[in-house]
């Protein structure tokens, strides 16, 4: 790979040792991939916030990066293992909390904004058409390339902020526009509707295409509510990074793909049954990704003046922007008031919750995947109608 | 015997080989306290990478994984070296930040779990002992 004379200096360590690794994770990323250079982007998100991810180890290797470490470009951060401010309403232990603490503290240091969100969109990192960017978090990364139309590749936590410490990132993948087109065309015959059916299509589609660059027709409007919803799920079942939709992906396609698969309304149910398992509920979780502000105004209304069984526990996850402004406007006083929690700056995926809870209701794809595979719970996909009466039942 | 590839992550290590023909997600797949492998039916569940030089096609999975290389390297347990057929993102980003040597581009199918290998991080030579 060709480096600028500055890109060189930071390679050598002029810059201090957390630029110097920077550098070292990008270069040898670039040469994998066949990169022939960096190229500037304009924001960054970085994941791998999590203490129970992180461990002590990860932690050490992050306050290490924060001793000479300085981001370069707008840099957001995705959700911690818990509210940062009142993180014992969700029974989080003091231990824990000191260290997840100390986490988010190290991200600071070195600049970063520490949103604690994965809709990074939502709260002021929100690149335009064609803007190159280097995030991680999954959904976010399907939601920037696929609905914002702008170029990032999958990056991990690491890779994330060393893109976010020298301000660029080797441009292979996504950043290149003959890696970006359709190579297949979804038909889909039957109506979607709601986060909760977008999240089943996006099961259905990674499960049946992977990484395969999907074309997508037939569905004729979506909110932003269900595309962070289907993104969430199509990353998680089917690794992609990027889908056109046809009317909403801004990126021009050159070619439809011949190669055509269909999607009818018995593959939509066959994907809600495969996470319909026969359990007895004790935790709804929705918000995952973070819900916006429409969400949790239309979560306060249906509860509002209700009463969430006690054996029941429903978390709804948002950032903490949202949270502040639904304060604001009486909604989280609705939410509370029944019993349910309102959590900021964290999600179910990452907080230490494993063991905690047995039957999972969420009307996320992506939250029954990890509830299942990482908490081992018992999960069910259900509209978010159908998750509040589950919580107050 | 000498196989050449590719430098992932330079320094030099010795040790003996384990060798499997399936992907390793480190993130679920092994557990970093023990360096055990804990994936369902994968061939090397219940075998502890610690000390060994892990032999692999590639890497798969969550991110997360880079981190629980690190984890693993910084106290002891899970492999010293890493030798793929095609490395990606969350092996080479593990590697570069435990500071584990690493070659990809190897015909991993001659080597054989057992056999004493020396791996040259910096040149990308592996020689067969």
């Amino acid at each position: 790979m060709e480096l600028t004379p500055e890109e060189q200096e930071m390679a050598e360590g002029k810059y201090g040792k957390a630029a110097q690794k920077a550098m070292e994770i990008l270069v040898t990323l670039g040469e994998i991939y066949g990169a022939k250079r960096l190229i500037d982007i304009s924001s960054v998100q970085v994941a791998g916030v999590s203490y129970a991810n992180l461990n002590e180890p990860g932690l050490e290797w992050l306050a290490d990066m924060a001793k000479d470490g300085k981001v370069r470009v707008l840099t957001t951060l995705n959700p911690s293992g818990m509210d940062m401010e009142e993180w014992r309403k969700l029974a989080i232990s003091e231990e824990f909390a000191k260290n997840q603490t100390r986490v988010v503290e190290a991200f600071g240091k070195m600049g970063i904004i520490t949103t604690c969100s994965c809709t990074p969109y939502l709260y002021g990192n929100l690149p335009h058409y064609g803007q190159h960017i280097a995030w991680s978090e999954s959904s976010a990364v399907c939601y920037a390339n696929s609905v914002l139309g702008a170029r990032t590749n999958r990056e991990g936590g690491p890779s994330a902020l060393g893109a976010a410490l020298v301000g660029k990132t080797p441009e292979y993948g996504f950043h290149l526009d003959e890696n970006r087109q359709p190579k297949v065309k979804v038909e889909v015959k039957t109506e979607v509707r709601g986060t909760f059916q977008f999240g089943a299509l996006g099961k259905v589609l990674g499960d049946r295409l992977g990484k395969n660059i999907s074309y997508i027709t037939g569905i004729p409007e979506a909110s932003v509510e269900e595309l962070k919803s289907f993104c969430a799920s199509y990353a998680t079942y089917g690794g992609v990074a990027l889908f056109h939709m046809e009317g909403i992906t801004p990126d021009r396609v050159t070619t439809i793909p011949s190669e055509t698969t269909e999607v009818s309304e018995d593959d939509l149910k066959g994907a809600i049954n495969d996470l319909n398992e026969d359990t007895e509920i004790d935790f709804i979780s929705l918000g995952c990704p973070h819900a916006s502000l429409a969400e949790l105004e239309y979560i306060a209304k249906k509860l509002e003046n209700k009463k969430v069984n006690p054996n029941k526990e429903i978390w709804i996850t948002t950032a903490r922007p949202t949270k502040q402004i639904a304060d604001r406007m009486g909604f989280t006083k609705m939410i509370e008031d029944t019993g349910a929690k309102v959590a900021a700056d964290t999600c179910c995926v990452v907080a230490p919750i494993k063991g905690r809870f047995h039957g999972l209701a969420s009307d996320s794809a992506k939250m029954c995947y990890y509830g299942s595979g990482r908490n081992k719970f018992s999960v069910k996909l259900m509209s978010v109608d159908e998750c509040i009466e589950e919580a107050l039942k | 015997m000498k196989l050449t590839g590719r430098r992932i992550y330079h320094g030099k290590t010795e040790g003996e080989a384990l060798v499997t023909k399936d992907s390793i997600s480190f993130y679920g797949g092994v557990d970093p306290e023990t360096g055990i492998v804990v994936e369902k039916g994968h061939e090397l569940e219940g075998v502890n990478t610690t000390d060994k030089i892990l032999v692999f096609p590639t890497g798969k999975g969550s991110t997360v994984g880079s981190y629980v290389l690190y984890q693993m390297a910084k106290t002891g347990k899970g492999p010293k070296a890493l030798i793929l057929q095609e490395c990606e993102a969350i092996v080479a980003v593990g590697c570069i930040i435990s500071e584990l040597p690493c070659v990809d581009q190897i015909d991993v199918s001659q080597i054989k779990t057992g056999m004493n290998l020396a791996v040259d991080g910096d040149s990308g030579e592996i020689e067969i002992k």
